[in-house]
């Protein structure tokens, strides 16, 4: 299908909350050389969970699977936004037009533009609604 | 004060007589149970074999894990018609342990409570309130018949909402209430905050969890009380079983209805006074559910001293136990029964460790157990739904609240030979 380039494979690490584990996954991902482009923390009840955009999922997976770390595989997508006020908005309101619900969200500001990077509950609904609606999705293969 | 004077000092020779008439009744009563049919068999013990009391030391060993074993009714030696009342207690794993009371049984265990309330100075003009579970639990019942026996007046309030329990201390004018020591502190905490006076309180029964002596300066001094030590266990009917008398020195145990031995408890060898070591009773006039050498895992000795209030031997104020059996809020709880939860969840792993707290005076139940590596799903939702349900799971089982924490799979400590999963952190009792 068409839309499946626009999928993004995030890695999600299971973390408990404590001293030293982003430390351990980052030195893990900097020893095999892998770039992460996005990551957020979230936290619940005394673990969290560590999600990460990397340039290379598989060896990421492998990696910290290999040391001991519990992970997992999220399908994400990313969206440029205008880099100006309103550019969340914009993306913002076109998911809630669909009727699409944000499950996480994070995002960062690079230098050719913002990207939001959208857990979704439903990814084919997600992408037709922000194609149609005039947003720009980033293909996978920008990051990986 | 006695209740039953006669019996309660009853010593020497005339007790001897006693205990031998019925030791020899019990063991004819548990002929009724299949299990003891196989041992005295096996065991090549008659009935003309019991000649002293001492010849108790050749019958067998009752163990709680045979107890789980006959779940539910294999150790009830009446036809289930003749048992009006059915308690559990936490088994070792799983099934909890079911103890099962005749008219005649309930008759003299509230007996026995009623000894312990008239030892301790309760007759009628007390209000007495009850803050025990009164459930499966054979705390709260128990106290309760023996207590209306006496002629208090009781006030079954059972456990929680301690803003309400003191209320009613206050507006029934409660002079003697029954709890565990640890809630003691707690409603003596929860009365300093709101500023409530407990004038009206003079007697406080303390029991179901070991308590030390400093704990007991605390609570007299906070909820002005005299406090007292109360033991008993379920398979033995329950609470009522030995009970400090006012001198406060040590615990009166009912020699007429229990024959107690110290035993070592890995040699199974009998030791003598002033030696410690694992409690072992055979209870002298249970007729639901005898049992024969019951070993209660409960560590104390007997005390060579006669007692100035005239009634006999007493046994020493319990300082621990000879199994892995942890008592949190007054509950009895084995790590095999948080084993056997966590093996029936496929998200977590098998392994686990029991941290035990004491915050404001209350215990804390800490368990941790790694997430299972295949039901990770990535999402930080599920995983709380995991931690909810591991929660729940072990609620059901233990009947009590804990606090679960997921850790990473490969974390805890993997034990070669004998596991040491439990931390107690509680100060020392």
């Amino acid at each position: 299908m068409e839309q499946k380039k626009y999928v993004i494979r995030q890695i999600s690490v299971f973390s408990e909350n404590k001293p030293g584990r982003l430390a351990a996954i980052a030195k893990a991902l900097q020893e095999e050389g892998i770039n992460i482009l996005a990551f957020s923390i979230a936290e619940a009840d005394g673990f969290g969970v560590v999600r990460a955009l990397v340039d290379k999922p598989q060896k990421a997976y492998e990696k910290l699977s290999g040391i001991g770390f519990n992970v997992a595989f999220t399908d994400v997508i990313a969206v440029q936004m205008k880099d100006v006020p309103g550019g969340l908005y914009e993306i913002a309101r076109i998911l809630g037009e669909g009727t699409i619900n944000i499950e996480y969200s994070y995002a960062y500001s690079g230098k050719e533009a913002a990207v939001l990077i959208l857990r979704v509950d439903n990814v084919d609904a997600a992408i037709s609604a922000i194609r149609n609606g005039g947003g720009t999705l980033l293909e996978s293969t920008q990051f990986q | 004060m006695f209740w039953n004077e006669k019996i309660e000092t009853l010593k020497g020779k005339d007790l001897e007589q006693l205990q031998l008439k019925r030791l020899k009744w019990t063991l004819s009563q548990v002929r009724h149970v299949g299990f003891y049919q196989q041992q005295l068999r096996e065991g090549g013990i008659g009935a003309d074999d019991i000649r002293t009391l001492d010849d108790v030391r050749k019958l067998p060993f009752t163990r709680k894990q045979d107890l789980r074993d006959g779940y539910p009714f294999g150790f009830i030696a009446v036809p289930l018609s003749q048992v009006v009342r059915i308690h559990t207690t936490s088994g070792t794993t799983g099934k909890p342990t079911v103890v099962g009371y005749t008219r005649r049984d309930l008759e003299a265990w509230a007996e026995l409570i009623a000894r312990n309330l008239t030892m301790v100075g309760l007759k009628e003009g007390d209000v007495f309130q009850n803050m025990v579970n009164y459930g499966m639990f054979t705390g709260g019942l128990g106290f309760h018949y023996g207590a209306e026996k006496v002629g208090l007046t009781v006030i079954p309030s059972a456990t929680g909402n301690t803003r309400r329990q003191i209320e009613m201390i206050q507006d029934f004018g409660v002079t003697a209430i029954h709890c565990t020591p640890s809630y003691a502190m707690h409603l003596a905490e929860v009365a300093e905050e709101i500023g409530a006076e407990l004038s009206t309180l003079r007697t406080g029964l303390f029991g179901a969890e070991p308590w030390s002596d400093a704990m007991r300066g605390e609570l007299e001094r906070r909820l002005g009380v005299t406090a007292y030590d109360s033991y008993g266990l379920s398979e033995l009917f329950g609470p009522g079983v030995a009970f400090e008398c006012p001198e406060r020195d040590g615990l009166h145990i009912w020699h007429d209805s229990y024959l107690v031995e110290i035993i070592d408890p890995s040699t199974g060898e009998v030791l003598g006074p002033g030696e410690r070591g694992e409690l072992v009773v055979t209870p002298l006039v249970k007729e639901a559910m005898p049992l024969l050498r019951y070993r209660t895992g409960d560590i104390t000795m007997l005390l060579p001293d006669e007692c100035p209030c005239g009634r006999a031997q007493k046994i020493a104020r319990i300082t621990g136990r000879s199994d892995d059996m942890l008592v949190i809020r007054g509950i009895n709880v084995f790590p095999s029964q948080i084993e056997h939860v966590l093996l029936g969840i496929p998200e977590v792993g098998n392994q686990f460790m029991v941290y035990v707290d004491r915050v404001n005076h209350l215990d804390e139940m800490t368990i941790e157990v790694e997430i299972n590596r295949a039901h990770f799903s990535g999402e930080i939702a599920d995983l709380a739904r995991i931690q909810k349900k591991v929660v729940k799971e072990l609620r059901d089982t233990l009947e009590l609240r804990t606090t679960v924490k997921l850790v990473e799979p490969g974390s805890l400590p993997r034990f070669e030979g004998k596991a040491k999963r439990v931390i107690d952190r509680r100060e020392g009792v």
